[in-house]
C-alpha cells in the first residue's frame, strides 16, 4: 500500500521536487508566496526557495500569463498559477493566441515550454462567478496539452511530466479535490497521454474527468449494489483524448454515459460522446447519455448549487434509464 | 478632424562619419523599397491577406534597431517587416514568407505579419495589439533569473496604450525593475482612430511615467534623433534600473492595411507629414554636410533595388509547402528543440 496524502500535499511534493530538479523552474502567480496559495498548495515554498522562485504577482493574469510565455521563450521553465479558471478569461490572450500558436507561426522555430496551473469547477457555494469549468475551451485549442488530474498519483505526477513537454501545458485541479485524500500509487503510471480504468465493470461505461470522478465511482458502487456492473474512466488528459481507452471500454461495455461538470451544449462530454459514435456506434446497445451541469449560471443556495451539478443519484438514475426496466 | 500640430522637418547636423550616415539611409532605403515591392505585389495577388507597410516610419527602427547588440531580445507587431530585416533577417527570407513560401523565415506559415528567427532572437511578429508587452516582460524576467545579459526591445503602437496589457506589462516590468526597452511608435492613430479620440492622456510619456520609470519623446521621423535617444535610454536600461519608455513621434503615409481606404485623416495632414519624410530630409542633410553625394545616393538605391529584385526571384522560386505537412508543428515533434 502507497502512502496516504491530500491532493493539495500531493501537489506540494510535486512543486518542490520540480524546483529542486531544475533551476530554471520557478512559480508565479497570485498569492502563491506571503500568502501560501489561495488553496495553501504552495505553503511553505517561499521560505524554501524565496522570492525570486515563489513569485508573487500583482492581480494582472493577462500580464503575468503573459510573461509566462515571454519567460518560457526565454528559456526558463515557468509554472504559472491562475487563482481559478474564472479569472484564466482575462489570459485567454496569451494562452491560445500567442502560447498555442507561436510554434505553428514561427514555422517550428519556438516551442513554448509553459505549465498554468488553475483551480476549477464548482461545489462550494461560491455562486456564479467563481464556479465555472471551462477546461473544456482549452481543450478545444491545438496546440495546447490539457490536464485533469484526480487522484493523488496524478497530482503529485504530471507536474514534473508537463514541465519536461517543450509546449504549453495546462493543468486543471478541481477544487473539490485539494482535501481529497488518497494513497500514493506504486503501480498507477502516470503520463499524459492515457486515460485510465479506475473501475472495471461490464455492463456500462462511466466516462468522466477531474470532480466528477469521486461521483461517478460512487455511482457505480450505488450501481454494483443494485447489481449492475459499471466501468470507470478517467479521461485525466483532455488534450489530447485517449480515443483506444474509451473505445475499448465502450465496445466492451456497450453502453456509456459520460459525466462532466461542464454545460453540456458544446461540451467537453459532447466531443467524447461524437468520437464514440465515429468509432463504436455498431457496438452500442443503447443511446450514448450525459450527466453535466444544467444550463444555468451555478447558483448560491446548496440545494440549487446540487441540482445544477452533475451528483452520483443522477448517474445512477442515468445508467438504470439506460438499462431499461428489469425484465 | 481637428488639425494636427505638425513640427518643421527634422534638420541640423549628423553626428556621424560617412560610413555609418551612409549604412542609415541605405537601412532605411531597404526598407522603403522592400515595402513598395510588397505593395505592387500585393496588387499582383502574389501577397495576400494582411499587408500594413511601414512606409513613412522606416527611422524609427533603423534608428532603434542600430542601438541595439546582437544579445538583446526584438519583438514587434504586425508592422514589422522593417523591424524584421534590420535585425538581420535576410530580404529573400522576408519576401518569401509574405509570398507563403516555405523558404520564408516561418516557413511560410506566418506571412506578413508572423515573421520570426530565433537565431536572431527576433520574436515576431505578433499581431494581436500589446500582445507583445507582456511577452517582452517575460523574456526580459528570463534573462533576469538566469542572469543572462541582453535587454528586451518592445515596439508597438500608440493604440496599445488603451489595452490592459500596455498597464499590467508595465506595471509587472518596473515592480521588478526588468530590462525592457518598451518603444512606442506613435503613428497617431489606431487604425482609424486618432490619438485624442481614444487616450483619456494624449501626452504618452506622462501616462507611461505614471509607472515611475524613465521616459523619453523622440522625433521618430529623425534617424539622428532616434538612435540618439534610443541608446541613452538602452544605456539607462542595462545600467539594471530598470525599463525605460521611449515615445518616437511618427506617421505612416499609407493606410493601416491593404484593406483600409484611409478616410479619416485630411489630405493636407499627409501632405504636411510627407514633408518631414524620414529619407528625403535626411539624405538632404548628408548632402549639405558633404556625406552624401548624388551619386552615391543613386548606387545606395539601385543596390537596395537589386536586392528586392533578388528577393522577388527567390520567393518566386521558393516550393510551396506539401499540403502531407499541413499538421506539421502544432506540437513539438520528440527530439525536437
Amino acid at each position: 500500500m502507497g502512502r496516504r496524502i491530500s491532493y493539495r500535499d500531493a501537489l506540494r511534493e510535486g512543486l518542490r521536487e520540480a524546483l529542486q530538479a531544475d533551476p530554471r523552474v520557478f512559480l508565479m502567480g497570485e498569492d502563491v508566496g506571503c500568502y501560501g496559495g489561495t488553496y495553501a498548495v504552495s505553503k511553505g515554498l517561499l521560505e524554501e526557495f524565496g522570492p525570486e522562485r515563489i513569485r508573487d504577482t500583482p492581480l494582472s493574469e493577462l500580464g503575468f500569463v503573459g510573461a509566462g510565455v515571454g519567460a518560457a521563450l526565454g528559456g526558463m521553465r515557468p509554472i504559472v498559477e491562475i487563482m481559478t479558471v474564472n479569472f484564466s478569461l482575462l489570459a485567454l490572450d496569451p494562452i491560445v493566441n500567442t502560447a498555442a500558436m507561436l510554434r505553428h507561426m514561427s514555422g517550428g522555430q519556438f516551442s513554448v515550454p509553459l505549465v498554468i496551473r488553475m483551480a476549477t469547477g464548482a461545489g462550494r457555494q461560491v455562486a456564479a462567478q467563481h464556479s465555472n469549468s471551462f477546461e473544456g475551451w482549452f481543450a478545444h485549442v491545438p496546440g495546447l496539452r490539457v490536464l485533469a488530474p484526480a487522484t493523488v498519483t496524478d497530482a503529485r505526477g504530471m507536474l514534473a511530466l508537463a514541465l519536461a513537454d517543450p509546449d504549453p501545458v495546462l493543468i486543471f485541479e478541481h477544487a473539490q479535490l485539494y482535501n481529497t485524500e488518497g494513497e500514493l500509487s506504486d503501480t498507477d503510471s502516470v503520463d499524459l497521454c492515457s486515460a485510465q480504468v479506475r473501475r472495471t465493470g461490464t455492463e456500462v461505461s462511466l466516462i468522466t474527468y477531474g470532480g466528477c470522478l469521486p461521483k461517478a465511482l460512487e455511482a457505480a458502487d450505488t450501481l454494483a449494489g443494485q447489481g449492475i456492473s459499471a466501468e470507470v474512466i478517467d479521461l485525466r488528459v483532455l488534450r489530447p483524448l485517449d480515443d483506444a481507452t474509451v473505445m475499448a471500454s465502450v465496445r466492451k461495455c456497450r453502453r456509456a454515459v459520460v459525466v462532466a461538470e461542464g454545460w453540456r451544449s458544446g461540451s467537453l462530454a459532447a466531443e467524447v460522446m461524437a468520437r464514440i459514435s465515429e468509432q463504436a456506434f455498431f457496438d452500442l446497445d443503447a443511446p450514448l447519455a450525459r450527466v453535466c451541469s444544467e444550463e444555468v449560471p451555478i447558483p448560491y443556495p446548496r440545494h440549487l448549487e446540487e441540482a445544477a451539478l452533475p451528483q452520483a443519484h443522477k448517474i445512477v438514475a442515468t445508467v438504470q434509464a439506460l438499462l431499461g426496466p428489469a425484465p | 478632424m481637428s488639425k494636427m500640430h505638425v513640427p518643421a522637418p527634422p534638420h541640423g547636423p549628423v553626428p556621424w562619419d560617412k560610413t555609418l550616415a551612409q549604412a542609415m539611409l541605405l537601412d532605411m532605403l531597404r526598407i522603403r523599397r522592400m515595402e513598395e515591392k510588397a505593395a505592387e505585389l500585393y496588387g499582383e495577388q502574389k501577397i495576400r491577406g494582411f499587408l500594413h507597410l511601414y512606409i513613412g516610419e522606416e527611422a524609427v527602427a533603423t534608428g532603434t534597431l542600430r542601438a541595439l547588440t546582437p544579445d538583446d531580445n526584438v519583438i514587434a507587431t504586425y508592422r514589422e517587416h522593417g523591424h524584421a530585416l534590420l535585425r538581420g533577417v535576410p530580404m529573400n527570407a522576408i519576401m518569401a514568407e509574405m509570398f507563403g513560401k516555405q523558404d520564408g523565415c516561418s516557413r511560410g506559415r506566418g506571412g506578413s505579419m508572423h515573421l520570426f528567427d530565433r537565431s536572431r532572437r527576433f520574436f515576431g511578429g505578433q499581431a494581436i495589439v500589446a500582445g507583445a508587452l507582456p511577452l517582452a516582460t517575460g523574456l526580459a524576467l528570463a534573462d533576469k533569473l538566469s542572469g543572462r545579459a541582453g535587454l528586451s526591445a518592445c515596439f508597438f503602437g500608440e493604440g496599445a496604450m488603451a489595452e490592459g496589457a500596455f498597464h499590467e506589462a508595465m506595471n509587472l516590468a518596473v515592480l521588478w525593475r526588468l530590462p525592457v526597452l518598451f518603444c512606442c511608435e506613435n503613428n497617431f492613430y489606431a487604425m482609424g482612430t486618432a490619438l485624442a479620440r481614444s487616450e483619456s492622456q494624449t501626452d504618452l510619456c506622462a501616462k507611461a511615467g505614471a509607472y515611475g520609470l524613465p521616459t523619453v519623446q523622440v522625433d521618430g521621423m529623425d534617424v539622428v534623433a532616434v538612435l540618439q535617444a534610443v541608446k541613452g535610454a538602452a544605456d539607462t536600461v542595462r545600467q539594471g534600473g530598470g525599463p525605460v519608455f521611449v515615445e518616437l513621434r511618427t506617421y505612416r503615409f499609407r493606410a493601416h492595411s491593404m484593406f483600409d481606404p484611409d478616410l479619416y485623416r485630411p489630405r493636407e495632414e499627409i501632405d504636411a507629414w510627407k514633408t518631414r519624410g524620414p529619407i528625403h530630409t535626411y539624405t538632404a542633410r548628408l548632402k549639405a554636410q558633404g556625406l552624401l553625394t548624388e551619386a552615391e545616393f543613386l548606387a545606395l538605391d539601385a543596390a537596395a533595388q537589386q536586392e528586392v529584385e533578388a528577393s522577388v526571384a527567390f520567393a518566386e522560386a521558393s516550393p510551396w509547402e506539401p499540403v502531407e505537412d499541413l499538421l506539421h508543428d502544432v506540437y513539438t515533434p520528440p527530439g525536437a528543440t
